[in-house]
């Protein structure tokens, strides 16, 4: 049976009718064309379609679109400022944090939530942020020192 | 700008630019081949075998026809061209016909309006078989009363390489070691599974878009199955998400199945793969088998070497001969050997076949000559690191193949520096002098790496470019070669920005398509710098003689050298006499002169003979090494690396932190291979084929890593470059299993290295004792 589904979607309200059970990651790519959140694995394990509900990371390809409603989600296109790229992003790029790209949107989710709740994270709280994101270009190397750099200069910038 | 490596006098290559694909990247604007649409398009999905071998005794598709949505089910028998992917021994059919020879293979496709109908509809096919005894590995294959998968021996390919008389100084050696030593598969685990879109056009022609590295193979591939011809086939590229090698060969069988049905059906076709689906179905690391001998004398001079050398192949041969070749002529290792007899084998079995993965069956024999040096080591009393230094690769040296090392051999220098990198003096002590229950250990390969494909491939070789300035000054690039995320695109665009003397951020290389350059080869084997640098660099010099030419009208002189400091040009004799870059571009266009050229790049000559198993195998290599420390706990056999330390010989660092990337990400590829990678295929069925099952590395899994870049330049790369893109996933995981011995005394001669493995070895010394 389909439902009226109603969610704030990168700060605007959105409202479809879908199955309940559909999952997030196929309402957003498919009835919303938000394909900026990406399938990796449809099973909850690769972090790749990672968005922000409530302020937490979900994957949303294990997510029932039913359970958004009345949530605010963000995927990685309500990270920008009026076309200015968010300080994680920016450092992103600076650090050499992405090749292929196809886990970016993801981590860099998933770094938010990290420094929206410390601007001082440990290693330890770094690799735990991104440990359910994969990533098999990086080494995660250029990731871990894009979120130290970043978390510093939001720090400063306060 | 970033800091540049080596003391440059060029003011775009060398320099960390910043890649020209990352603002789409880090927006999530960039579109990945499953975020296109087209206007009435269907999808595809495939019917796959059910058992590892046997032949088709019934097929029944009127109930998945029946299905609301479904449009059509497609056989072989609906194949207008030939029913085979073109690799190298064409023995992969498109679709199977009458047998399937392992699990997983493609039967039939289903192409219906959504995805979900045609994936729900696959299930609805009907096939029935009569199962055959089926071949589960590749000692059972090449038994003479073995059933017969392939050919009438089951071997794919042979080569013999022999150098001296091996055999003869085994017999009189003062020291001889051996081993033993197999690896599993590797699964490559790109973020983004294959998938395709294929388009056809009114005049008849079609065009198809993909994640892919290799869009020349995928043209080739289309052209043989439509029976079309080749100018009726266009492929492109679409941002592709990571390959290492797995988006090489089978893409082609991804997009010829696109291809069949929207050619059959009159509309667009879309496939994407699941991930379960990618990982039965499509290529892998080989398995492999190798026994290897080293005979030296007391003073630790190497005087022999011996491999048997065997690759477990998969059902279909796809380019496991050249994976085989590339194995092969470095298997003896780095190090100059006068007698080296070589003996490489790949055969089929009744599992998913097996193709390229980045290191292409260099992994494979490194774990075994790298591991054996050391036992070597032992044997002889000396320290790892002085036996390689009595023995490596240094110019004057020959490779197994006999070819002289003439110019550009940087692997002294690597090593020495990951040994000063690793504090290799000060954590090095021999295993029996380690106590407690964690134990730390220090370990080293190392390896070489011929650029390129070598003779193994050399009549692809070669690569076209296309470089056009626009009347504004800014440029557009077209290369054959792929952009995979490793950033070639943004290498490429420094380096035309340094030959035409102009600003890196004005070039925008296009997406690859093959309408716009001529067959450039694949993207694979580290060659893309080379080749499409070399094009480009080709290109672009003939435009800028142009340019300078102008320079010189515009500066009132009749001669003289025109630089560039990619603002203005100036006359070297006087660089006071200056004229911006875009005053000459419009000046030139003024004066109606031709701004575009093409370009083209063929390797050197290679002379490797397939008879004699002689000759030069690439026109250069590069060096690696790499030091791994870890820490083992003694209890529970688990292995924690604390530190990689990887060097690496690449000529010249055209983007240092590109290749710092390369060099993290292949070396922790490298670590998942060696530690927690385990795919397990029983009876020919997979059974972990998912991330929860078959564990690549995470970020709680990451050790210090420190990248070391050699720069010993190749005279004939664009500014000296060489390769990086395979090395550094070559030695890491050798250099562990080296650790773990140092660490415990415990030599593992399998990989991957589980606690579970580790456990048995243990106790297999307990019993000795
Ligand atoms: S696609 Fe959702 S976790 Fe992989
Ligand atoms: S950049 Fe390719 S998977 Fe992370």
């Amino acid at each position: 049976m389909e439902k009226n589904i109603k969610f704030i979607l990168n700060g605007k309200e959105v409202e479809v009718t879908v199955h309940p059970v559909k999952t997030l990651l196929k309402v957003l790519r498919e009835d919303l064309g938000h394909t900026e959140v990406k399938a990796g694995c449809e099973q909850g394990e690769c972090g790749s379609c990672t968005v922000i509900i409530d302020g937490k990371i979900v994957n949303s390809c294990i997510f029932p679109v039913g359970q958004a409603e009345g949530s605010s989600i963000i995927t990685i296109a309500g990270l920008c400022k009026e076309g200015e790229l968010h300080p994680i992003q920016k450092i992103f790029i600076e650090e050499g944090a992405v090749q292929c790209g196809f886990c970016t949107p993801g981590i860099i989710l998933a770094v938010k939530v990290l420094l929206d709740r410390t601007l001082s994270p440990g290693d330890e709280e770094i690799r735990e942020a991104v440990s359910g994101n994969l990533c098999r270009c990086t080494g995660y190397s250029k990731i871990f020192s894009a979120i130290k750099k970043a978390a510093v200069y939001m720090r400063t910038k306060k | 700008m970033k800091k540049t490596l080596s003391k440059n006098n060029f003011h775009s290559v060398g320099n960390s630019v910043i890649r020209n694909d990352v603002i789409e990247k880090v927006t999530g604007t960039a579109k990945y081949i499953d975020d296109y649409k087209f206007g009435d398009m269907l999808y595809g999905a495939t019917v796959r075998a059910t058992v590892p071998h046997g032949n088709i005794k019934s097929f029944n598709s009127a109930l998945a026809l029946k299905i609301d949505g479904v449009i059509a089910v497609y056989t072989y028998k609906d194949v207008p061209g030939k029913n085979e992917v073109p690799f190298i021994l064409n023995d992969y059919p498109l679709l199977a016909s009458d047998k399937v020879l392992f699990h997983g293979q493609a039967i039939a496709l289903v192409v219906a309006k959504t995805p979900e109908i045609a994936k729900f509809a696959a299930k609805k096919v009907e096939v029935t078989y009569q199962e055959l005894p089926a071949i589960n590995d590749v000692h059972q294959s090449l038994k003479k009363d073995a059933v017969k998968i392939f050919g009438n021996d089951n071997i794919f390919k042979r080569y013999d390489i022999i150098r001296g008389d091996a055999e003869n100084v085994f017999e009189k050696a003062a020291v001889v070691v051996e081993g033993k030593y197999t690896t599993n598969y590797q699964v490559h685990a790109y973020l983004e599974t294959q998938g395709m879109v294929a388009d056809p056009q009114p005049d008849g022609s079609i065009v198809i878009y993909g994640s892919m590295q290799c869009p020349f193979y995928i043209h080739d591939a289309i052209v043989h199955i439509l029976n079309v011809p080749q100018n009726k086939v266009r492929i492109v590229q679409t941002t592709t998400g990571g390959a290492f090698g797995g988006k090489e060969d089978v893409p082609s069988i991804v997009a010829a199945h696109a291809a069949l049905a929207a050619y059959l059906s009159k509309k667009p076709v879309k496939i994407i793969y699941s991930r379960e689906e990618d990982f039965q179905a499509m290529s892998k690391r080989h398995p492999s088998y190798i026994e290897m001998k080293y005979a030296a004398d007391k003073k630790g001079k190497i005087t022999a070497a011996q491999v048997r050398y065997i690759l477990d192949g998969g059902a279909f041969s796809t380019l496991s001969p050249v994976v085989l070749w590339r194995g092969a002529v470095h298997a003896a290792g780095p190090y100059n050997i006068p007698n080296v007899k070589i003996e490489a084998i790949c055969a089929a079995t009744n599992k998913v076949p097996c193709g390229a993965f980045r290191g292409f069956g260099q992994p494979q024999t490194t774990f075994a000559n790298e591991s054996l040096i050391d036992e070597l080591a032992v044997k002889l009393n000396i320290s790892p690191l002085e036996l390689r230094r009595i023995n490596m690769m240094k110019v004057g040296s020959r490779t197994a193949t006999g070819q002289k090392i003439t110019r550009s051999c940087g692997l002294e220098k690597v090593i020495k520096q990951v040994v000063q990198k690793s504090d290799w003096n000060k954590i090095y002590l021999s295993p029996e002098k380690r106590t407690g229950t964690i134990r730390t250990g220090i370990g080293i390969a190392a390896s070489f790496y011929g650029v390129g494909l070598g003779a193994g491939g050399k009549y692809l070789d070669r690569a076209g470019s296309y470089v056009q300035v626009q009347k504004d000054g800014t440029v557009i690039i077209a290369i054959g070669n792929t952009e995979l995320g490793q950033g070639v695109f943004t290498v490429i665009s420094q380096i035309a920005a340094e030959m035409l003397g102009c600003p890196y951020n004005f070039v925008r290389v296009l997406k690859t398509d093959t309408t716009r350059v001529p067959d450039s080869g694949p993207t694979v084997a580290s060659r893309s710098t080379l080749m499409s640098g070399n094009a480009v660099r080709n290109a672009a010099g003939i435009i800028r003689l142009r340019i300078d030419k102008m320079v010189l009208e515009m500066l009132n002189v009749k001669s003289g050298a025109v630089k560039s400091n990619g603002k203005n040009y100036f006359l070297s004799s006087d660089p006071k006499k200056k004229v911006r870059y875009q005053d000459v571009v419009k000046k030139c266009y003024g004066k109606r002169i031709n701004l575009t050229s093409n370009g083209w790049y063929a390797g050197e000559d290679v002379t490797f003979s397939q008879e004699t198993g002689q000759g030069n195998a690439y026109y250069t290599y590069s060096y690696s090494a790499t030091a791994a420390i870890v820490k083992v706990n003694t209890e529970t056999c688990e292995v924690s690396v604390e530190k990689l330390v990887s060097g690496h010989d690449i000529g010249k660092a055209l983007n240092p932190q590109l290749c710092e990337g390369q060099i993290e990400g292949g070396v922790i590829q490298s670590l998942g291979y060696a530690l927690t990678e385990n795919l397990i295929i029983k009876n020919g069925i997979m059974l972990n084929p998912s991330f929860a099952g078959y564990l690549i590395p995470t970020s709680s899994d990451i050790p210090e890593i420190i990248p070391v870049i050699v720069e010993e330049p190749y005279h004939d790369g664009p500014f000296g470059a060489k390769g990086l893109g395979e090395p550094p996933m070559i030695t890491p995981a050798t250099a562990i299993a080296n650790a773990i011995y140092n660490a415990t005394g415990w030599r593992t001669d399998k990989l991957p290295v589980t606690p579970e493995v580790l456990l048995d070895i243990k106790k297999h010394l307990w019993k000795k004792i």
